[in-house]
Parts: C-alpha cells; sequence; structure tokens
C-alpha cells in the first residue's frame, strides 16, 4: 500500500476542521489536488524514473503528525532567535514549522510596494490576486505538490509591486519545532511584478533536535517582465529533517532568476527546479551545493524550459561527499521548437571524499531547435592528489591542503551569490561545516546546528 | 538509383539552407527486392512454432529448453517505453519468424549459389568473390538468418578460429556455444532479448583461442530480405586469453513498405588480455521521406572483459533504421579492462534513434573511453542513452565520455541522457556533451576561401564524424564514408 493512502484518510477525517481554518482560496483548490491524488494512487519511487535515487514514498511513509488544529509552537522569536547576518539588515519573517510570524522589524521597516505576509492571511485580504496565482505552476501532476495543496493552511506570501526595487533582503527563516514527529506542509508564493526587484534569502533550522521532521515545501514564483528575483537558500536544519521541496518558476519577458541553494546539514532533502522561461530574453541561473556526511541525501533535480528566443539558463551543482552519503543530480534542459538563439548550460561538479560515499548523475538535453548553444558537463572524482602534493611540499599540513582544496572547490557556487553579506558568511559556514565544528553560529541561541 | 525522386520543392529558400536541404535528402540507394524462394512458417508465436524453429534446424533438447524458457519469460513481459522513441505497436503474432533461402544441398562453391543472391551482393557493391580475394575478408554472408556461405573457413581453421554460423556452431562444437549462451546477455535481459532468445534463427559465432591472433577482419553482412519478416540474429564472440579479433558487421536491406522487425543479439566474451574489435555499419531501410516503412531496429549487445587486462572496443555507424534502439555495452569486469564506444548516429527524414553504451565497471583500474557523435536532420529524432556505473570495489576506475550532437535543421531533435552512478570514491568520471548546429561563421568562412556551401556542409559534417571513423577498419571506413555521404551528402559526394 502506498503511504499516499494515510495523507488522504487524514484529509477525509478533518476535512471540516481544515475547511473551516483555512481561508476560501485555498479550499477551492482542494477537490482537484484530492482527485488528482487518487488517480495517481501512489507517491513515486525509485523504480520511478526521476527518482530513482529519492523515493518520495518511503519518505512520506512513517507515521508523522501533520498539524491540522493549528497547535501554536512557542518559539520566542525575537529572544530564541537572530539568524543575523553581519552587515546585512533585512526584513526578518519566521515561519515556525508552517505558520508564518512576522517581526516587528518587519511590520515596522516594510517598504510601500512590499508585502510580506502570512499566505493564510494574505488570501484572507487579497483573495484575487492570490488566488490568481496560488496553484498556477505548482500544478497537480506531481503527487507531492498535490498534496501540498490538498493539506494547505499557511506559508508565506511575498508580494513586490510594479517597478518596486526592494534594497533590503527579505529573510524568511524556517525553524522547525515540535514536541512529536511532525510533517509540515510549507507553501510559497512570490510575485515579482514588472520592473520590480528583490533578494529572498530562505534558511532552514530545527531546534528541537529529537524529533522527526519532514518538510514538503513548494514554492511558486512569478517574475513578471524585467522583474528580478535572488533566491538563496539554506539549510541547516538537522539529521533527522528531512525536506521536499519543489520550486516552480514562471519568467516573463527580461526578467532574471537567481537561484542559490547550500545543504550543508540535513537529512534526506530533494530538492526540484521548474523554470518556464516564458518569453525573449528571460535568464535564470541555479547553483547547488551540498556538503553531506553521515547518512545524508541530497538530491537536485533540475527541469529549464526554454519556451521562447534568446533566453539564457545556466546551472551549477557541486556536492562534497563524506562518510556514507549519497549525492544525485538530475537536470534536463528542454528546448523547445522556436526557441532560437538559446542558451542553456548545465555543469554538474561532484567530491567523492570517503569509501561509502556515492553519486548519481544524470545531466540530460532535450533539445528540437537547431539554432541553439546547449552544452553540459558533468565529473565525479576526488582532491587532485598531485594539488595536496604540491601545497605538502611547501609545508601546508594534508588535511590543511585537503580544506582549502574543498573551500576552493565550493568557492565556485558561493561566489555566485549576490547579497553581498551573505558570501562571507558562508564562506564561515562551509568551513566550520568542513571541520565538523557544529556549535551555533554566532550570539544565536537557537540550536539548530546541533 | 532512386536519387530521382529527390525532393526539390524548397523555392525561396536561401542558398545555405537550400544545400543544407540537398544534403539531407537523398533516398536509399539500397532499395529492391530479390526474389529468393523463401522457405516460410505461417505467422504468429506460440510454443508450438518455436520447436517447430528448433525442429527445423535440427537443435539438441537444451537449446529447445532455452528457447521455451525464454518464451515463457517473454510472455510476462511488456514492450519497453522508457526510450525517447514513438513506436507504433507491433504485433507479434503477425509476423513470421523464421524465413531461410530453400536449400537445395548446402553449396560447395559459388556456382552453387542462387546466381539471384549473388547478384543482390553485387548491386550493393560488395561482391563476394573481389572481398575475397582483394581484401582478405573472410566473409560469412547471412541472408534472411540462415548462413549460406562461409568463406576463408580452411585458412582460419589452421589457426583453430571457428567463424561459422550459429546453427554449424551448435552441431559442430555444442560444448562451447552451451557453455557461452546466454552468459552476457540472459535471456531475462529484456523485452527484445527475451525475444530473441525464444525464436532466434542464425547468426555468427566466432572462437579465437588462446594466443591466436586472428590475421584477417572477419565479417558478415546481414540482410533482411522476406517480405514480412522480422529477423533474429544471434552472434557470439569468445576471444580466449590473449587472443585478438576484429569483427566487422554491416548491414543493409531492401526497400519495402511494411516495417520489419529485427531483435538481434550480440554477445562477446573477453578473456585474459585478449582484445575484441567489434565494428558496425548499419544502413538498414530507413523509411522514405514521409516517414513511410523501414526497420525497426531493437538490438541488445553487450560484452564481457572478464578477463583482466582484456580490451573490447565497439565501433558503430547508425545511418539507417526507422527506429533504432540499441545499447551496446561494456562488462568491465577484469583488472585493468579497457571499454571503448565509438558511434556515430545519423537521423534523418522521420528516423528515431535511441543509441548510446552502457560501461559497468567492476574491475579495480579499469578505463573506460565513450565518444557519441549525433547528427539529426529532417524531422527525425536522435537521442544518445548511456549509463556509466562504477562498482563499489571497482577503485581507480576512470571514464571520460564525450558526446555531441549536431543539428541539420529546425524541425529536428538532439537529444542527451547520460546516466552516471559513482560508487568508489577513487573512481575519475567525465562527461562533457554539446549540443549546435554548423555555424554561419564556418560556412562563411569556408565560401570565402572558395568552397562552394555543399562541400562545405559536407566537410564539416566529415571532419565531425571523423574521430569516430578513424577508429572503423580501412576496408569498412571506406563503406562507411559512402553511407555518410549517401545518407547525408547526396549532391555533394
Amino acid at each position: 500500500m502506498s503511504s499516499l493512502n494515510q495523507y488522504i484518510d487524514l484529509f477525509e477525517h478533518n476535512r471540516r476542521q481544515l475547511y473551516d481554518s483555512s481561508p476560501e482560496v485555498f479550499n477551492r483548490l482542494r477537490p482537484a489536488a484530492l482527485s488528482a491524488l487518487e488517480r495517481l494512487g501512489r507517491f513515486p519511487g525509485k523504480r520511478d524514473e526521476g527518482y530513482r535515487n529519492f523515493s518520495v514514498d518511503e519518505v512520506f511513509a512513517p507515521d508523522f503528525g501533520v498539524n491540522v488544529g493549528r497547535v501554536s509552537f512557542a518559539v520566542d522569536v525575537a529572544r530564541t532567535f537572530r539568524c543575523d547576518v553581519p552587515n546585512l539588515s533585512t526584513l526578518l519573517g519566521v515561519v515556525v514549522n508552517d505558520e508564518f510570524r512576522p517581526t516587528a522589524t518587519l511590520l515596522k521597516n516594510c517598504p510601500e510596494g512590499v508585502t510580506v505576509m502570512s499566505l493564510a492571511e494574505a488570501a484572507r485580504r487579497y483573495p484575487d490576486l492570490v488566488a490568481s496565482r496560488l496553484g498556477n505552476i505548482a500544478d497537480n501532476s506531481s503527487a507531492s505538490a498535490a498534496l501540498n495543496t490538498l493539506l494547505l493552511q499557511d506559508g508565506v506570501f511575498v508580494h513586490i509591486a510594479p517597478g518596486v526595487r526592494l534594497d533590503k533582503t527579505i529573510q524568511i527563516v524556517n525553524i522547525f519545532n515540535a514536541s512529536a514527529n511532525l510533517l509540515s506542509f510549507r507553501r510559497v508564493l512570490v510575485v515579482v511584478e514588472d520592473g520590480a526587484s528583490a533578494r529572498l534569502l530562505m534558511c532552514d533550522h530545527t531546534q528541537n533536535t529529537d524529533n522527526d521532521y519532514l518538510s514538503s515545501q513548494v514554492v511558486e514564483i512569478f517574475l513578471g517582465r524585467g522583474a528580478s528575483l535572488d533566491y538563496c537558500d539554506i539549510e541547516e536544519s538537522s539529521e533527522r529533517t528531512s525536506r521536499l521541496s519543489q520550486m516552480y518558476v514562471s519568467q516573463e519577458a527580461d526578467s532574471n532568476l537567481s537561484v542559490n541553494a547550500s545543504s550543508l546539514t540535513v537529512g534526506h532533502t530533494r530538492n526540484e527546479y521548474r523554470v518556464d522561461l516564458l518569453d525573449r530574453g528571460a535568464s535564470a541561473e541555479i547553483a547547488g551545493m551540498a556538503i553531506a556526511g553521515g547518512n545524508q541525501l541530497v538530491d537536485s533535480s533540475t527541469l529549464i524550459r526554454h519556451l521562447a528566443p534568446y533566453c539564457h539558463s545556466n546551472q551549477l551543482f557541486k556536492y562534497l561527499l563524506d562518510d556514507n552519503s549519497r549525492g544525485a543530480f538530475e537536470g534536463l534542459i528542454y528546448v523547445a521548437p522556436d526557441a532560437v538563439h538559446t542558451e542553456a548550460y548545465q555543469s554538474d561538479r561532484n567530491i567523492l571524499a570517503s569509501e561509502g560515499a556515492r553519486m548519481h548523475t544524470s545531466p540530460h538535453l532535450e533539445i528540437y531547435c537547431d539554432d541553439v548553444k546547449c552544452s553540459h558537463g558533468a565529473a565525479t572524482g576526488q582532491l587532485d592528489s598531485q594539488a595536496l602534493f604540491y601545497m605538502q611540499t611547501r609545508g601546508v599540513p594534508l588535511a590543511e591542503a585537503r580544506m582549502m582544496l574543498m573551500q576552493a572547490f565550493m568557492s565556485d557556487v558561493i561566489d555566485r551569490v549576490r547579497i553581498d553579506g551573505l558570501r562571507d558568511r558562508l564562506r564561515r559556514l562551509v568551513e566550520r561545516r568542513l571541520n565538523g565544528d557544529r556549535t551555533t553560529c554566532g550570539d544565536c541561541a537557537a540550536s539548530c546546528n546541533k | 538509383m532512386a536519387n530521382d525522386n529527390r525532393q526539390t520543392t524548397f523555392d525561396n529558400a536561401d542558398q545555405g539552407s537550400e544545400a543544407l536541404r540537398n544534403v539531407t535528402q537523398n533516398e536509399y540507394k539500397y532499395g529492391f527486392v530479390s526474389d529468393i524462394d523463401s522457405d516460410i512458417i505461417p505467422r504468429g508465436l506460440n510454443e508450438d512454432v518455436i520447436r517447430l524453429i528448433s525442429s527445423k534446424k535440427g537443435e539438441p533438447d537444451w537449446l529447445l529448453d532455452f528457447r521455451l524458457k525464454a518464451f515463457r519469460h517473454w510472455q510476462t513481459l511488456e514492450m519497453p517505453t522508457w526510450a525517447h522513441l514513438k513506436i507504433p505497436e507491433i504485433d507479434y503474432q503477425a509476423i513470421s519468424y523464421y524465413a531461410a533461402p530453400k536449400k537445395k544441398d548446402a553449396p560447395k562453391s559459388l556456382d552453387e549459389v542462387d546466381p539471384k543472391l549473388i547478384d543482390t551482393f553485387n548491386r550493393l557493391g560488395i561482391p563476394l568473390e573481389e572481398q575475397k580475394a582483394l581484401s582478405g575478408m573472410a566473409v560469412d554472408a547471412v541472408m534472411d538468418s540462415v548462413s549460406v556461405k562461409t568463406t576463408h573457413r580452411e585458412k582460419l581453421a589452421e589457426l583453430g578460429v571457428i567463424f561459422c554460423s550459429f546453427s554449424e556452431a551448435v552441431k559442430d562444437y555444442p560444448d562451447l556455444v552451451r557453455r557461452y549462451l546466454g552468459k552476457v546477455v540472459s535471456y531475462r535481459d529484456n523485452f527484445f532479448a527475451a525475444l530473441n532468445s525464444a525464436v532466434f534463427s542464425d547468426g555468427s559465432f566466432v572462437y579465437i583461442p588462446k594466443g591466436v591472433r586472428c590475421p584477417m577482419e572477419l565479417s558478415t553482412y546481414f540482410r533482411i530480405n522476406a517480405s514480412g519478416t522480422g529477423q533474429f540474429e544471434r552472434t557470439l564472440i569468445v576471444a580466449d586469453d590473449d587472443s585478438y579479433v576484429s569483427y566487422l558487421e554491416g548491414c543493409t536491406a531492401p526497400m519495402r513498405d511494411e516495417n520489419q522487425l529485427h531483435a538481434a543479439i550480440v554477445e562477446i566474451i573477453v578473456e585474459e588480455r585478449a582484445e575484441v574489435k567489434y565494428s558496425t555499419v548499419q544502413n538498414w531501410y530507413a523509411g522514405d521521406s514521409e516517414g513511410k516503412g523501414g526497420v525497426y531496429n531493437f538490438v541488445t549487445k553487450r560484452g564481457l572483459c572478464r578477463g583482466d587486462y582484456s580490451k573490447l572496443s565497439w565501433t558503430q555507424v547508425e545511418t539507417g533504421s526507422a527506429i533504432t534502439w540499441k545499447y551496446p555495452g561494456c562488462i568491465l569486469a577484469g583488472e585493468g579492462s579497457v571499454g571503448e564506444f565509438y558511434s556515430v548516429a545519423v537521423t534523418n527524414n522521420y528516423q528515431q534513434a535511441d543509441t548510446g553504451t552502457k560501461m559497468i565497471h567492476i574491475g579495480k583500474n579499469s578505463r573506460s573511453t565513450i565518444v557519441s557523435k549525433g547528427i539529426s536532420a529532417g524531422h527525425s529524432e536522435n537521442s544518445y542513452r548511456g549509463l556509466v556505473s562504477v562498482a563499489p570495489g571497482a577503485s581507480g576506475v576512470r571514464n571520460h565520455t564525450q558526446c555531441d550532437s549536431l543539428l541539420l535543421s529546425s524541425t529536428c531533435g538532439a537529444h542527451t541522457f547520460p546516466y552516471i552512478d559513482v560508487k568508489n570514491e577513487t573512481a575519475v568520471v567525465e562527461h562533457e556533451a554539446t549540443t549546435s548546429k554548423i555555424s554561419e561563421d564556418q560556412l562563411f568562412y569556408c565560401n570565402q576561401r572558395g568552397i562552394p556551401t555543399e562541400e562545405a556542409v559536407a566537410l564539416i559534417v566529415n571532419g565531425y564524424a571523423k574521430e569516430v571513423m578513424n577508429k572503423l577498419p580501412m576496408e569498412f571506413a571506406v563503406e562507411a564514408q559512402k553511407l555518410l555521404s549517401i545518407t547525408l551528402e547526396g549532391s555533394v559526394g
């Protein structure tokens, strides 16, 4: 029996409560999601193409609690958590499990034309705006996305009005904290209207690390004409936290997307990116890195669809795999018949640092147009022994030499981060992660690294 | 021959694309049916048919058991759908599973061979006699599954080399066949392998004894002839310790409207320090320019580099077939064993190809190289699909893969689907792929130097495929280049 059934049962049992506590906009999406799930019948597993290394079925199989009753877990954000990045003042919002909580600075400092709020609240306040976007690109063909819609209760809503260029970074801190094993359905809806720009920093943390967590996250991003979004995603939760994140992006002409994802500490994680370049001149850059140890599993899956001429995309993924960790990358560039002058690149580089580490790569191209420049490359290997030897002959101890090479390896991805203060921060996080040092960062009281 | 039918309906096309269209439109030159009496059993497939095939060939019981086991397994399978191919539904009960040219008596000299058969080969430009005399190759001509003529047998026999049809091998060397049959491609391997194992009609068997370097290139010409028959070849090559053999396989088929199914199996076993070089030029009928007709080519080819320091090299030039589904692979089990795959796949009109290789690294320090060049034109779809897998115990593995695609029209597709699984930290595995069209700059440069556009395209395509063409044996390279010209360069070549 598929693990999907228990969630459909859960929905049936709590239907009344879900409908009562949610805005109309959410409820309207549920019947279609339910019938899609009943039709699909199961989550994809390892025998399904595209999921060979990450069984959604298995990840959802354990008996997680779902916070249908909206029990509020006490997290005093201001006191326990200051995930600050030096030299970076942000508009900070916190998501506890799936419940959005604004901070005082956010409420006070949010400039005109910028909306950062709870998705449920937004659905009540601006029902038409939310209804026109929500569930629009995250369709029900994926079982996990459909389930996210079926059990959706809250999330984050970010809206940037036309022409508004937001200097400050919006930071959303996702914290897991519950008294039992918990599954949360998180939803993020980002709309950057024509000519607007924004930077969004998301980070995942786990506070109570004695429980198992699973987050099913669906991110929908709409970029209008000439809009620009820098999206940074840092996973620093716990080894007992798993994540299935599905990002759907729709880009109009001349829009620009930059995604930078870092998986540092997490259990099993799968990040899916589905980017549609709909009109001329749209460009997307996706960079991902992972440092994995223990029994971690890091899986990334991309689908970049070039549907119009003169679009550009670039993907770079770098993994460093230690202990018994496993990495997977599955990328697909699709170029539609009329998408002339497409430039699309994809690169996947991996280092296996231990005997038990495994890497699976499938960089795919599907091209139906002749006037394109497309390439992909994939390499899996180890640290360059000659470089290590050279450094040792110059008096650099082996451990340090290894560290330097590993940092240099990761710097390609970190250098692509467009949020200034964050680059240094990430470098330090990587260095600490490579050292195996999992102490808390700075003056932050959250035990997210333990 | 059939060139007169070439379409020239592109009135206002500019010169460059005109040339491109010209070179990508040339109809199949080898389209004709030779009227030889065939011995055909009724259409359909069941255990009785398999028993009939087996008894017609006078096979021992163990081989009949093998066929029946495969058939029973095949019945539990469904046709695979994962390839990037649109395959019309195939009615396996509407196919006749056995067609053999009628035997009067085994021919002892060329005079006894049906003159029409000789004529067919002559029209193909590969006269048996000439080839025998000029190139020194031993040709085992296979026509509709049954070997009708074998040459150079005696010369090879002196060295202990066995090169004969599969059915002869079953009669004369049952122990060898039994020891190796199905050891690399099990009947359980896949749908088409199971089908072939159940109904295979004939094929070639090669055994190179220890320490023997085969003095000539072994060659077989496969043809599908009788109308409405499938062809189920089975090739088994065994290279014992320290031996070497270069095996060539070339295919041409007559023109016909009905689709024909071809599901072959090639098994190669390479022992210690032995080397096998397997080259293919495949030019079965690809259907006409409307996509009508053509051969379905669903082949399972695999080699097992069992011995330490053994080497297996696949070279293929794929220009024919309406649909190609083919992944010649190497299981690199021996320490320091080497696998190579060089491929040029050309698709034109409505052809579809999903082809590539599998390199399974099990042995320590095993190495593999993959060079795949895809050329698509017309409305065709050309996919590279490959697997490089490194087992946990296989330390020091090295792989380099390069797969390039060249698009010659705006309506074709070029796809790349590599899979790379690395389970050992000392492995170095690299994959590179590019997709592009012939750039205007390149054409302009050639024009500037006085090279007409047509020739420039030919030049560039030839240069693009050269890396693979160079790996073909001399005799074959000529034919392959001719084929590339026929498929792509018509007015140029």
